[in-house]
């Protein structure tokens, strides 16, 4: 470690968001052990917990996955339940890694974690290559519209770091990948159980000719993941202060989902209509000439207009789509199937409401990727293109265009559990 | 004009978001203050997330009744400060009814009674979303938590059966009798706080800077000298220049040797510090999985 730490490089760090994905057992876990081992990002008294623990358990290695599978369950099926998030930073960046299980029955954990991912490491065995949760979660990756897509080909030590293994894996997922929608696709030989070319470029692989994971994802760009052209500002909640010097203040507190708001801006509010301008945009530590996604402030206006959560600010010459008819791509995330004809509970930026399910126009085809028309079956970890009406008018943008807009949460009224993952079209 | 939030005005943007939610979807949440700098934190971000206006809920202290007294002043110089309600919940109050019975012997600790006043506290106020300053970085078992995290009608926790939680859209849909614990800073690291609090000027209470104090060592940790804590023969107080990395209850909270006195110097401390900050916890080294099973109970 450094003797003096750099305040001010701290100050100045991006934030990278990346999930881990693929098969399970493929080294997910291990992996990311390895990451924060091979970087000095472990705690000597968590190195040494795991390590005693590895020992009693008669294990040949440390298992670093043990770092993230925190879980009593997982510790002792050797498996990722749940979604561990785990940190770490470099000079250049700060970095948020979700990993997540590899086991089809928890796929719903695995969409959670990288719902809000910059970047996928998809791991594959290099013994077995390209599986069918590897294609899953590949597709899952572009349907999020996960920028990068990292394929680390593992456990190259068990195929004698073998050039023609890699090569043949990289052949296949870049086959089926030129059918999804991911633009920056790369792939590395790793082995996670001894670190090769995961922090320390590896001797064993002299014919990889491509950066180390570390490097890659500290240098891969990532253009700035909000929106800075569409003006959206879904009010979350209205501030009045009970107070006589703030007596006749009402301010729109929120996060703006896209778009740079600026003072004296023309605004319009959805669904009302009303026009007027921003007054102030105002935060605790003083008001801003402008504001930008993914900032959280309180904006006032110019005129009083009937404004409360769920309502959105936006420029009178760039509109949100409004309507109550949806076409959405969805993920399921539960047991129960999917009810042609039922009614279901949404949430969509800060706007809740109730929808119908009109619709199942196609069913994806994992293996591939044929879009299935005559199959409206959808149950878990099934992935389809349905139409929805919703109870009141959403204002939304595609999901490709904006994450924030263009996602809603699908809620059973019954057991209020999160049913379904939607991006709308 | 390039549109880029550094890291932590990003990850001060996620928390107030999330403070906001709550106060928009639940009829009476409150925030878990201990007294600790991240609750400190948790409570400046809430300011920040309703200025111009207070807070618009309340405060709860569980009360172990071993608290350091600088963390009381603390807590009642920052209410008054910030306007707000305070809800103390006793843990000594429970045990003179009767409800909750003092653990025996030298290792004594009131931290497994702490989950019962929390959840009799929860329903007496009927509170429904708690907010905590818990992160994901402190415990592997909190490394699993969601922003949201839902609990049945005993309070527990099901870390086998999560729900989903997709982008920042959070479900705050739940049946009777349930509640939610929220934790806004689960994405903030030791250093980030440390570093935010510097940003922003936080006052703290004086227990986190060097100061000389008198303590005993058991089982490898540094323990203040207070009423609530017997020693063996064996453990002999000596004054020491220590300051403390986390603030819990006095019996369960170990000190740091450190001669860190400023906040520069506890940044640089704890960025090269080879230990994490609950190392001196000996609440969760009562078992591998101890914090796991007491959240399932109900705790923090
Ligand atoms: N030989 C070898 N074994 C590995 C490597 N990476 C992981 N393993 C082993 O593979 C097994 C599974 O590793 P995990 O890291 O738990 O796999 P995972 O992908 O996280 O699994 P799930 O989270 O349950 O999906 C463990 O026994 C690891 O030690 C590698 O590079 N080489
Ligand atoms: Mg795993």
């Amino acid at each position: 470690m450094e003797d003096t730490f750099d305040s001010a490089e701290y100050l100045n760090m991006e934030l990278m968001r990346f999930t881990t994905a693929g098969s399970v057992d493929d080294g997910k876990s291990t992996l990311i052990g390895r990451l924060l081992y091979d970087s000095k990002s472990i705690y000597e008294d968590q190195y040494e917990a795991i390590r005693k623990t590895s020992e009693q358990k008669g294990e040949e290695y440390v298992n670093l996955a043990l770092l993230t599978d925190g879980l009593r369950a997982e510790r002792e099926q050797g498996i990722t339940i749940d979604v561990a998030y785990r940190y770490f930073s470099t000079p250049r960046r700060k970095f948020i890694i979700a990993d997540t299980p590899g086991h089809i029955q928890y796929t719903r954990n695995m969409v959670t974690g990288a719902s809000s991912a910059n970047l996928a490491l998809i791991l594959v065995d290099a013994r077995h290559g390209v599986a069918e949760q590897t294609r899953r979660h590949a597709i899952i990756a572009s349907l999020l519209q996960i920028p990068h897509v990292v394929i680390c080909v593992n456990k190259m030590d068990l195929v004698n770091f073998d050039k023609k293994v890699f090569e043949d894996i990289e052949n296949d997922f870049r086959k089926f990948a030129s059918k999804l929608d991911v633009k920056d696709v790369r792939f590395i030989p790793i082995s996670a159980l001894m670190g090769d070319n995961v922090v320390d470029r590896s001797t064993k692989t002299p014919w990889y000719e491509g950066p180390t994971l570390l490097y890659l994802l500290e240098t891969v760009h990532i253009a700035s993941d909000s929106n800075h052209i569409d003006c959206r500002f879904p009010v979350q909640y209205v501030i009045r202060p009970q107070s006589s010097e703030y007596h006749d203040y009402r301010g729109y507190a929120g996060r703006i989902a896209g778009g740079v708001f600026k003072k004296g801006d023309k605004v319009m509010a959805l669904p009302s209509g009303f026009t007027t301008r921003i007054k102030s945009i105002d935060t605790y530590d003083g008001s801003l000439n402008e504001a930008f996604a993914p900032m959280s402030v309180t904006i006032t206006l110019e005129d009083e207009i009937d404004i409360s959560r769920g309502d959105m600010i936006v420029r009178e010459n760039n509109l949100p789509t409004s309507g109550q008819d949806l076409e959405v791509m969805v993920c399921w995330l539960t047991d129960k199937p999917l009810q042609l004809g039922g009614k279901y509970a949404i949430k969509h930026t800060t706007r809740n409401a109730r929808c119908v399910i009109k619709e199942v126009k196609y069913k994806l085809n994992i293996n591939t990727l044929h879009r299935n028309e005559e199959d409206s079956s959808i149950g878990l970890n099934d992935i389809a293109r349905i139409s929805i009406r919703t109870t009141t008018p959403l204002f939304y943008d595609s999901y490709r265009r904006n994450r924030n807009t263009g996602s809603l949460i699908i809620i059973d009224e019954a057991t209020n559990v999160t049913v379904g993952a939607a991006m709308i079209i | 004009m390039d549109y880029n939030l550094n890291h932590l005005k990003e990850l001060e943007a996620e928390s107030i978001y999330v403070i906001r939610e709550v106060a928009a979807e639940f009829q009476n949440p409150a925030i878990l203050f201990s007294g600790g700098k991240d609750s400190i934190l948790l409570t400046h971000l809430a300011r920040k997330a309703f200025f111009p206006a207070k807070i618009p809920f309340p405060l709860v202290h569980i009360d172990t009744g071993h608290n350091f007294e600088e963390t009381i002043t603390f807590r009642d110089e920052l209410v008054e400060e910030i306007g707000a309600r305070l809800i103390v919940g006793s843990v000594q109050d429970a045990i003179n009814a009767g409800r909750s019975t003092e653990e025996k012997g030298i290792n004594a600790s009131r931290n497994g009674l702490q989950t019962l006043t929390l959840l009799e506290t929860i329903e007496a106020n009927k509170i429904d979303a708690a907010m905590g300053g818990a992160r994901r970085d402190e415990e592997k078992a909190r490394a699993k938590e969601r922003f949201f995290s839902h609990r049945d009608e005993f309070g527990q926790w099901d870390p086998k059966n999560q729900r989903p939680e997709l982008w920042n859209i959070f479900n705050a849909r739940k049946g009777f009798g349930e509640h939610f614990r929220v934790f806004p800073i689960s994405n903030w690291t030791e250093l980030d706080v440390w570093q935010y609090i510097h940003m922003e000027g936080i006052k703290l209470p004086n227990l986190y800077f060097s100061h000389k104090r008198s303590v005993f060592l058991r089982d490898d940790v540094w323990y203040a000298e207070t009423e609530f804590m017997e020693r063996k023969d064996s453990e002999v107080l000596v004054d020491k220049i220590v300051r403390f990395r986390t603030i819990g209850d006095a019996t369960c909270t170990g000190a740091t040797l450190s001669e860190a006195g400023t906040l520069e110097e506890i940044i640089q401390e704890v960025a090269s510090s080879r230990v994490t900050e609950r190392g001196g916890r000996s609440d969760d080294k009562r078992s591998e999985t101890a914090m796991e099973d007491r959240k399932k109970a109900g705790y923090f």
